[in-house]
């Protein structure tokens, strides 16, 4: 569940004899996924952000940084989106 | 009631216009047939990034957690705020998993977890308990929508019960008519509502009652004056951790349950769902302002209706609205709150009637059901559970209801190595994976048993931070359960999987290839490729 894992190998399961007719191996391998790892993580690590100041519009650290994760995450998946879609079609 | 004409009026109103939207339904992208799963159960798989934008966060992002969540910031400030790191890690973390999860649906047919769990470890009763997990977690997830409408209709000064029982009805009736195309259609309005209620509110309520750095120092003021040490706008030393594996946990626990499920596969192919992973956080952005709610609640000096002497906490938000805001708009918000309410409701009752049929129904009793005999079974189903849910919230004590969503994401996170993990890696053997299970399930189950409320002067099944010196450990740190739970249930599934795999216990056997975790929409399904085979 992790995705900090990298995908998985293509060695799982019992190699696929059928697989002759559609053989063009495509993998959802690719080293930016590992991006997702900082939106994972950084959330989770109370202690950058469990502190009532710097204030920033009478919000605490402890609100506006947790805020601010979350353009954090929409950046990270955005990035790890455009490097790894598909094309209509495209490249199958 | 009297005094609340206008708001109810208002409110009646967007309920009735949803409704007419929700038998409408059946007609938007109308396919040649509803008479399959496919169909009435997935909206014909085949929707865009936009409509599953709406859509599933329609479906996570419920009445009830936007009535909850400020009611626990209420009442025990920034432990309430976990929503919000949970709903952040929630989406980088599934990612890569649920692009597999899609490919090996599309290419196979899958319409529940419990049918891919059935593939991949070649196990009917393995999925059976799946399925079984899956139902009874979603149930009261069910019946505590019915908790969101109720606190709405509390501040309105409408306490019967006959209210719901329609609204239920009419929502009923609909899903059965429309499969997933209604809460599909109505999400739109749900989700414009809640945006610009909370927007409005954010704008609106600081303002009236002296700014934001003054509703921080007035919750503050008001913590300080309870006798519970941990609360606070701020964590302490003994629930940062807790908090942090709250949101994991959550986090975690969220697209396995089956609904969340259904929203991923209505989609039509991997690119709509990656798309989906950085857009869906908008609502995590609005989350965190609706937790905020709780401490406007504090700063304008709400104190919580009360029922049969019981102060109850989820009508904050709801009283909030009907000091603050004009009657009319007051109306506009009850209205978001309720139709958010209905949204997750029939997508919920979709998906635990898709496994009955699936996993259970056309597994033990009828092998040969057709699709259509499948979407029958399905539709019925549906109606029953929400019949279910109703009785719940009518004959228990809401707060069981609560107790119960509580155990449902502890006993949903149980599903994890079977399904979540299973995407990975087909390495456990069946059999661990039911022991595993069963230990997960015992000792979450036992945990959660322990944790007295002192609050609400309950024994047990108070609450989900697990005191960790109960464990024998020298601190005073707590942790959530299901965390627990899961390491307990991995630990025992490795353990029985090495045994069973070392005395040579037959496995089931999987019938997906590898290529089938990165299939995409037009790559040929199973069914064709036997076909093209077999001529």
């Amino acid at each position: 569940m992790a995705p900090q894992d990298p995908p998985p190998e293509p060695s799982e399961g019992a190699p696929s004899a059928t697989a002759e007719g559609n053989a063009r191996r495509r993998s959802d391998r690719h080293p930016v996924n590992w991006l997702l790892v900082v939106p994972v993580v950084v959330p989770l690590l109370t202690m950058l952000f469990n502190h009532d100041g710097p204030r920033i519009a009478g919000f605490p650290a402890f609100y506006w940084m947790q805020f601010a994760f979350i353009p954090l995450g929409v950046l990270c998946t955005a990035i790890v989106y455009q490097a790894t879609k598909r094309g209509k079609g495209g490249d199958r | 009631m009297k005094d609340h004409m206008t708001e109810f009026v208002v409110f009646a109103a967007l309920f009735v216009l949803v409704s007419g939207m929700g038998f409408v339904a059946a007609r938007w992208r109308r396919p040649q047939t509803m008479d399959s799963l496919d169909e009435w159960g997935l909206g014909g798989r085949s929707f865009g990034s936009w409509i599953t934008w709406f859509l599933i966060g329609g479906d996570l992002y419920t009445a009830y957690t936007f009535v909850a969540v400020p009611a626990l910031v209420f009442g025990a400030g920034a432990a309430g705020f976990y929503a919000v790191p949970y709903t952040i890690v929630v989406y980088p973390l599934v990612f890569l998993v649920l692009i597999r999860l899609w490919s090996v649906s599309h290419r196979h047919g899958f319409v529940t977890p419990a049918d891919f769990v059935r593939a991949r470890f070649g196990s009917p009763s393995l999925a059976a308990v799946i399925a079984i997990t899956g139902i009874v977690a979603t149930m009261p997830y069910i019946a505590l929508q019915l908790v969101g409408i109720e606190s709405v209709l509390k501040a309105m000064g409408i306490n019967g019960h006959w209210p719901i029982l329609i609204a239920f009805a009419i929502l009923a009736a609909y899903t059965y008519q429309s499969g997933l195309r209604a809460p599909a259609l109505i999400a739109f309005v749900k989700d414009a509502l809640i945006y610009i209620v909370i927007i409005v509110a954010v704008l609106y309520i600081p303002s009236k009652v002296g700014g934001w750095g003054h509703i921080f120092d007035s919750a503050q003021a008001k913590f300080a004056k309870t006798p519970a040490p941990s609360d606070g706008v701020l964590l302490d030393g003994t629930n940062q951790l807790n908090y942090a594996m709250l949101a994991l946990g959550s986090a975690l626990a969220l697209f396995l349950y089956p609904h969340s499920v259904t929203g991923v596969l209505a989609s039509k192919n991997r690119n709509v769902i990656k798309r989906n992973m950085s857009a869906l956080p908008a609502y995590s952005f609005v989350l965190g302002l609706i937790a905020l709610l709780g401490y406007m609640a504090i700063a304008a000096g709400v104190k919580p209706l009360s029922t049969g002497g019981k102060p109850d906490t989820n009508t904050v938000v709801p009283v909030l609205f009907d000091k603050m805001f004009p009657d009319w708009f007051a109306g506009v918000a009850y209205a978001a709150i309720g139709i958010g309410a209905l949204v997750p409701a029939a997508i919920m009752s979709i998906a635990a009637a898709n496994l009955f049929t699936r996993n259970i129904y056309k597994e033990f009793w009828r092998k040969d059901a057709t699709d259509k005999e499948e979407a029958v079974v399905s539709k019925l189903v549906s109606l029953i559970v929400k019949v279910g849910a109703v009785v719940c919230i009518l004959a228990l004590d809401p707060e069981f209801s609560i107790d119960l969503q509580l155990i449902g994401g502890v006993i949903i996170l149980q599903t994890l190595p079977a399904v979540g993990l299973g995407l990975v890696t087909n390495w456990f053997h069946r059999g661990g994976l039911i022991a595993g299970w069963v230990a997960g399930m015992a000792s979450g189950l036992w945990m959660l048993s322990q944790i007295p409320n002192p609050a609400k002067h309950k024994a047990h099944f108070g609450g989900s931070a697990y005191k960790l010196s109960d464990l024998g450990l020298d601190t005073k740190m707590t942790v959530y359960v299901g965390i627990l739970a899961l390491a307990v249930n991995l630990a025992v599934a490795v353990a029985a999987s090495l045994v069973l795999k070392a005395a040579g216990a037959k496995d089931g056997a999987d019938v997906t290839t590898p290529e089938d975790y990165t299939a995409d929409e037009g790559d040929p399904k199973v069914h064709e490729l036997e076909l093209t085979s077999s001529t």
